[in-house]
C-alpha cells in the first residue's frame, strides 16, 4: 500500500431526494459509488469512454456520464438515477411508461441512460421538436431497438406529462 | 476496463495557488477541469498523474461577458454554458452554435473550453473557429499575465505551449461589426469531426468581401489558415464565388493532408472544397 494514501473524501450529496453520506476515494467515478457502494445498479456501464450512455444519470439536472464523473463532483449535489424515478404512490414516471407502452426497449441495457436523458431533455424544455429530440439523443447508443420507438416515447411522454401540468 | 490509478485532489483558492500547486507538483501533478479528456487518457494509462489540481475551485473562471471590444470567454465555461450564454449568443451566435454541436450532451454539461484547448487534441471544434475568428488566449501563471494568439497556444498534436505553472484563463474574441460573417461548419461520422472549417468576412458596403480569414481544423496537428487561400477569398463577391475551389486546394495544400484511417487525402481535399462552398454560401447569404 502506498505510504500517502489519498485522504478520503466524505461525499454528502442528495440522491433522489434522500441525503446520503459515504467515503470514496477520490478516483473513484460516480457509477463505482453508485453500483458498488450504494447498490443501485440501474446506471449501467458499457464504452467507459462517454460515448454510449448508458451509465447515464442526472447531477443537478444536467445528464452526466457517471463511467467517467467522479464521485467527488457529486459533492453537495443532488444526483437522480432511474431508481429515483417512480412516484411516491410507486406508479412510473411517464417518460418509463410511455417507454413500454412504445416499446422502446429490448435488453433494456440502454434504457435508464435513456429515460434519464430523456428527462433531462422534457424538464428543461418541455415541447421538443423531433430535430430538438434527436439533436439531445445523439449520445445515447442502443445496439437493439431501433431509434424510432425510442422517439415516440419521448414524443408521447412529452404530451402526457403537459396533459398532467395541465 | 482498469479503475483510475489513486490520485489526490486538490482545489485552489484562487489562480495564485494554482500556479504554485503545478509549480510545486512538477510532473507529477496538472490542471484537472472537466475531466473528459484527462481521466479518459488516465484510465487508459497514457498519462498518469498522482496529483489533480481542480481549477474549478477558482470561482469566476467560467464567466462569459462582454469587455471592451471583445467577448470574454473564461476557461472554465463549460461548452453547455457558452451553447447557451445570452451575451454569446447575441454577441457572437457564430460560436454558441458551434458549441451547440460540441460531442454530446453529456460532455457538453461537464467538459470546458479550457480543457478542450490545452489537451489541443487536433479534433477541436473550438480551436478551428477560435483562430479564425482572431481569438486571444490569456494565460495567467506566478509571474503575471500574457496574451497568445490561437497559433501560439496550440503548440502540436496534444501539446500546448503554455509554461508548467501557467493557467488558460479564459479567450477575447474581438467582438464582429456589423459588416462581418461567420459561419462554422463541420463533417462527422463519429464521435469527433472529421473536418471543421470556419469562416470569417469582412464586406464592405457594396456586399464585396475587403477581407477573409479561413481555418480548418481535424485534417492536420493543428487547426491551420493559408494566406494564399484568404487573397483568393477577397475581392468582388461574385469573382470570389469562380475562386472557391482553387481557395479550398489551396487551404488542403497548407494542412499537408495525409490518408488515415478517418480517410484518404483525397476524400478529406474534396469535403474542404465542399465545405468551403457551403460557408461561403452562407456568409454571402446565397442560400435562398
Ligand atoms: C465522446 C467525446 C466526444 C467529443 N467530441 C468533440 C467534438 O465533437 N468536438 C470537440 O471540439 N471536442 C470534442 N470532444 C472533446 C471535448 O470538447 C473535451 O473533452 C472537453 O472540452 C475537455 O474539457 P475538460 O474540461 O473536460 O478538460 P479536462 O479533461 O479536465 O482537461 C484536459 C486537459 O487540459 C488541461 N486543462 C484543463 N483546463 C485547463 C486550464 N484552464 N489551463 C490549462 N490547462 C488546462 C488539463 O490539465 C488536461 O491536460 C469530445 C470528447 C468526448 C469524450
Ligand atoms: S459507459 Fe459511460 S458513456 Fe458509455
Ligand atoms: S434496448 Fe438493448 S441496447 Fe437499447
Amino acid at each position: 500500500m502506498s505510504k500517502d494514501r489519498p485522504a478520503l473524501v466524505e461525499l454528502r450529496f442528495e440522491l433522489n431526494g434522500k441525503d446520503v453520506a459515504v467515503e470514496c476515494e477520490p478516483q473513484q467515478t460516480l457509477s463505482e459509488v453508485l453500483r458498488g457502494r450504494l447498490n443501485l445498479t440501474g446506471a449501467k456501464i458499457s464504452c467507459e469512454v462517454q460515448v454510449c450512455g448508458a451509465c447515464t444519470v442526472l447531477v443537478d439536472a444536467l445528464p452526466v456520464s457517471s463511467c467517467t464523473y467522479l464521485a467527488y463532483e457529486a459533492q453537495g449535489r443532488s444526483v437522480t438515477t432511474i431508481e429515483g424515478l417512480e412516484g411516491r404512490d410507486r406508479t412510473l414516471h411517464p417518460i418509463q411508461q410511455c417507454f413500454i407502452d412504445e416499446f422502446a426497449f429490448q435488453c433494456g441495457f440502454c434504457t435508464p441512460g435513456m429515460i434519464l436523458s430523456a428527462k433531462a431533455l422534457l424538464d428543461d424544455n418541455p415541447d421538443p421538436t423531433d430535430d430538438e429530440i434527436i439533436h439531445h439523443m445523439d449520445g445515447n447508443l442502443c445496439r437493439c431497438t431501433g431509434y424510432v420507438p425510442i422517439l415516440k416515447a419521448i414524443r408521447k411522454a412529452a404530451a402526457v406529462m403537459k396533459e398532467a401540468r395541465g | 476496463m482498469m479503475p483510475l490509478r489513486r490520485f489526490a485532489i486538490h482545489r485552489p483558492a484562487d489562480l495564485g495557488e494554482a500556479a504554485e500547486m503545478l509549480d510545486h507538483y512538477g510532473d507529477t501533478g496538472t490542471l484537472y477541469a472537466g475531466g473528459t479528456e484527462l481521466l479518459l487518457a488516465m484510465r487508459h494509462d497514457l498519462l498518469r498523474y498522482e496529483h489533480l489540481i481542480d481549477i474549478k475551485a477558482v470561482a469566476g473562471l467560467d464567466r462569459v461577458e462582454r469587455r471592451d471590444g471583445h467577448l470574454y470567454i473564461g476557461a472554465g465555461a463549460t461548452h453547455r454554458t457558452i451553447e447557451r450564454s445570452a451575451v454569446c449568443r447575441e454577441l457572437l451566435p457564430v460560436m454558441s452554435e458551434m458549441e451547440a454541436n460540441v460531442a454530446n450532451v453529456r460532455v457538453r454539461a461537464t467538459g470546458t473550453l479550457g480543457g478542450n484547448l490545452c489537451f489541443a487534441e487536433p479534433h477541436s471544434d473550438p480551436a478551428t473557429l477560435l483562430l479564425a475568428l482572431d481569438g486571444t488566449a490569456r494565460a495567467q501563471g506566478k509571474s503575471g499575465e500574457r496574451m497568445l494568439s490561437m497559433d501560439e497556444l496550440l503548440a502540436g498534436a496534444y501539446e500546448n505551449s503554455l509554461a508548467q505553472d501557467e493557467v488558460l484563463t479564459g479567450v477575447d474574441v474581438p467582438l464582429p461589426g456589423p459588416s462581418q460573417r461567420n459561419a462554422y461548419l463541420k463533417f462527422q461520422v463519429h464521435e469527433r469531426p472529421l473536418l471543421g472549417l470556419a469562416l470569417s468576412l469582412e464586406l464592405d458596403d457594396g456586399g464585396d468581401i475587403r477581407e477573409a480569414r479561413c481555418a480548418i481544423g481535424c485534417v492536420s496537428p493543428t487547426p491551420c489558415r493559408s494566406e494564399a487561400a484568404e487573397s483568393l477569398l477577397a475581392g468582388p463577391a461574385d469573382s470570389v464565388e469562380q475562386r472557391l475551389q482553387e481557395a479550398a486546394a489551396a487551404l488542403a495544400d497548407e494542412a499537408a493532408l495525409t490518408d488515415d484511417r478517418e480517410g484518404s487525402a483525397e476524400y478529406k481535399r474534396h469535403l474542404i472544397g465542399v465545405l468551403l462552398h457551403r460557408a461561403a454560401r452562407k456568409c454571402l447569404n446565397r442560400d435562398g
